[in-house]
């Protein structure tokens, strides 16, 4: 995509010059029969906030785990900074991870869990007290230096957990669902923290996570996967607006997802018959299709209008009765039935307070939507 | 709930441990016997302490047997917890069941035929027998109790911190020795004195294994009391159980104190 000249953006996976700090190279991971990771291909760039999100049991995990050395690939490389994974031990690579429990040394203290692996590094001693400083400084933590991790609340060890897996500054840090512990609130403001302090101190961060919302928020690029594969990978905005499949359309966010046979094409404008009797739907498909394939079209429900009277000028109008109100105070999800039974969801923004809005239970309405929407889906 | 202490309960509560401990409490009343005869009662007296500590035999054999508990309670704890470690972490490898079965084996196994079997060993590779043929046995013995009260904390403990360890730059012995071993220090401790209190007053397989010049405490009262009940042997038992009961009442705080620990620190870390 063309950017303009005079705004950098960070994107070094679409700069060909660009060298990656990791490589999958067609990576699998069996456990007897049991395939964890199903030949994986994969470039990790440096900078980046790389979140590999999957329901459980996909593989997410495994394959963080290989980069930290607690499993070794079946089949397949991984290359740090060009360098051969394999043969290093875990306690020899310039990576670091924070565990999803934390790990935090019971016995000693938050100063001493974060100066552990600098003693263990070729640090000179007397460096050590002023890094384990700044990482207190860095995470905020100055206070609770002397206080074993049972004397401090959950918030504040995933922050010890973080300092103590950055304080050796390494090449690249492996989050296992790092947030997973904590409450919603103190979630959403530690993302904003996590992303801070990996603006700060420039390190690749790859996260596991099986929080969509958290992948989006925090990530440069996210990888979706299921069943040890890799669905897609691509930046937040394009797997929630263009997603490849309709596994990661339904994986990420709220979605309509209508199944029809795809008609007349001209150029990238096409029509979807879905429903005996109803006007077929006009979309947009950036490939070409063979007419009467089936297809499936996806469409947000943020983008679908909804109205009591029938809407002029749109692309797409569907009648359709009010099956259910979903109210969730700043939005107010519609449940609407259309032809066949089928349940369109419709989202509105409630800008104005709930006495002035006028769509109910039952009612006849209009849902509406533009061609370019939604995406047409083949798989 | 509001449930009376029955007389029925108040029963069999003073029988079973009349039952269990009258036996002791008598030895233990004899042994402030003024009077020489075991069973005439004759005032309130330590003479028999003070002459126990008189005998320089019985002074032996206490020092042997002290020798003896230390030493293999010691190279048993060593033993025994790097068992339970290897069985807890090695993950499956070719017969780990039979090895933990055969680790546990001991527990059972009549101690007649393991110190038989012990004797026939010590025979068959030339050992003298003396202090160090029943430190190896008690040693031999003791290990497999030392290896389940390790192993049973083993369970429970979170592999992602030796994991941590690793991930911050510890060789594998360097992640056991600075964070597996201090977090389950308790256990350890508890099953060193379990094996102590063992050693200190095993007498069937020390009967197999010692020579002349070593003779253990338990040994020493056996057969003193071959030749007629004195009251030193009282005095002497009194003492023994004192020692033994104080051994046993540590571990179980130890570990009940850890256990305590535990949960509570588990519960910390869920609370959030």
């Amino acid at each position: 995509m063309a950017q303009p000249a005079n705004r950098p953006v960070f994107a070094p996976w679409n700069d060909p010059k660009e060298k990656p700090l990791i490589q999958f190279q067609n990576v699998s991971k069996r456990f007897g029969e049991f395939t964890a990771i199903d030949n994986i291909t994969l470039d990790i760039f440096r900078r980046e906030f790389f979140a590999l999100l999957g329901p459980s049991g996909c593989g997410k995990t495994t394959l963080m785990r290989m980069l930290a050395g607690f499993e070794t690939p079946t089949e397949g490389k991984i290359l740090l900074d060009g360098v051969d994974l394999a043969p290093i031990p875990p306690n020899k690579r310039e990576t670091n991870m924070m565990f999803q429990s934390y790990a935090l040394f019971p016995h000693l203290s938050v100063w001493e869990n974060i100066a552990f692996g600098l003693k263990r590094s070729d640090m000179p001693k007397d460096k050590i007290p002023a890094r384990v400083e700044e990482m207190l400084r860095l995470t905020r933590l100055e206070k609770f230096a002397k206080r074993k991790p049972h004397q401090i609340s959950g918030g504040q060890r995933q922050r010890v957990a973080l300092a103590r897996s950055l304080a050796k500054a390494p090449k690249l840090l492996l989050l296992d669902e790092p947030l997973g512990a904590l409450d919603k609130k103190l979630r959403q403001d530690t993302q904003f923290e996590l992303m801070d302090i990996q603006e700060k101190t420039g390190t690749t961060f790859v996260i596991v996570t099986h929080d969509q919302e958290e992948a989006m928020t925090v990530a440069s690029r996210v990888a979706v996967m299921d069943h040890g594969k890799m669905i897609q990978v691509d930046t937040p905005d394009k797997i929630y607006e263009m997603p490849n499949s309709v596994y990661v359309a339904d994986f990420i966010g709220d979605v309509n997802i209508v199944e029809g046979k795809a008609a007349a094409q001209a150029g990238d404008k096409l029509t979807i018959n879905w429903a005996e009797g109803q006007p077929a739907i006009n979309a947009t498909s950036a490939g070409p299709l063979t007419a009467g394939s089936t297809v499936h079209f996806a469409i947000r429900p943020e983008k679908v209008a909804i109205a009591r009277d029938k809407p002029e000028g749109r692309a797409n109008v569907i009648a359709g009765k009010v099956h259910d109100i979903a109210y969730l105070g700043n939005i107010s999800t519609y449940k609407v039935r259309v032809a066949g039974g089928l349940m369109i969801k419709a989202q509105v923004a409630n800008e104005r307070r709930l006495s002035r809005r006028d769509i109910t239970w039952e009612d006849d309405v209009w849902l509406s939507f533009t061609d370019t929407a939604g995406v047409v889906l083949l798989k | 709930m509001n449930r009376r202490f029955s007389w029925f309960n108040a029963t069999s509560l003073t029988l079973g441990f009349a039952f269990l401990y009258l036996p002791i409490v008598i030895l233990v009343i004899y042994s402030f016997n003024a009077s020489k005869l075991v069973t005439v009662w004759g005032g309130f007296s330590t003479k028999w302490y003070g002459e126990l500590f008189g005998d320089q035999a019985f002074l032996d054999a206490a020092w042997v047997t002290l020798k003896v508990a230390l030493v293999s309670s010691t190279a048993a704890t060593v033993l025994g917890t790097m068992a339970a470690y290897v069985l807890m972490r090695a993950g499956r490898f070719a017969g780990r069941t039979l090895f933990s079965g055969m680790i546990y084996a001991p527990l059972v196994m009549p101690e007649v035929i393991l110190g038989l079997a012990m004797l026939l060993l010590f025979i068959a590779i030339g050992l003298d027998r003396g202090v160090l043929t029943i430190i190896l046995a008690h040693t031999t013995f003791t290990m497999c109790f030392v290896s389940v009260v390790v192993s049973s904390r083993l369970v429970t403990f979170d592999k992602s911190l030796e994991e941590a360890a690793l991930d911050l730059g510890c060789t594998p012995f360097d992640a056991f020795r600075s964070v597996t071993l201090p977090i389950i220090a308790p256990a350890v401790i508890s099953g060193w004195l379990l094996a102590f209190t063992l050693s200190l007053d095993d007498l069937v397989i020390s009967q197999f294994v010692a020579g002349p010049s070593s003779t253990t405490l338990p040994m020493k009262v056996f057969s003193s009391v071959r030749l007629g009940v004195n009251p030193q042997i009282n005095a002497l038992s009194t003492i023994l159980i004192s020692i033994v009961t104080i051994g046993v009442i540590t571990a179980s705080l130890v570990s009940k104190r850890q256990i305590a620990q535990q949960r509570a620190d588990e519960q910390a870390a869920v609370r959030t």
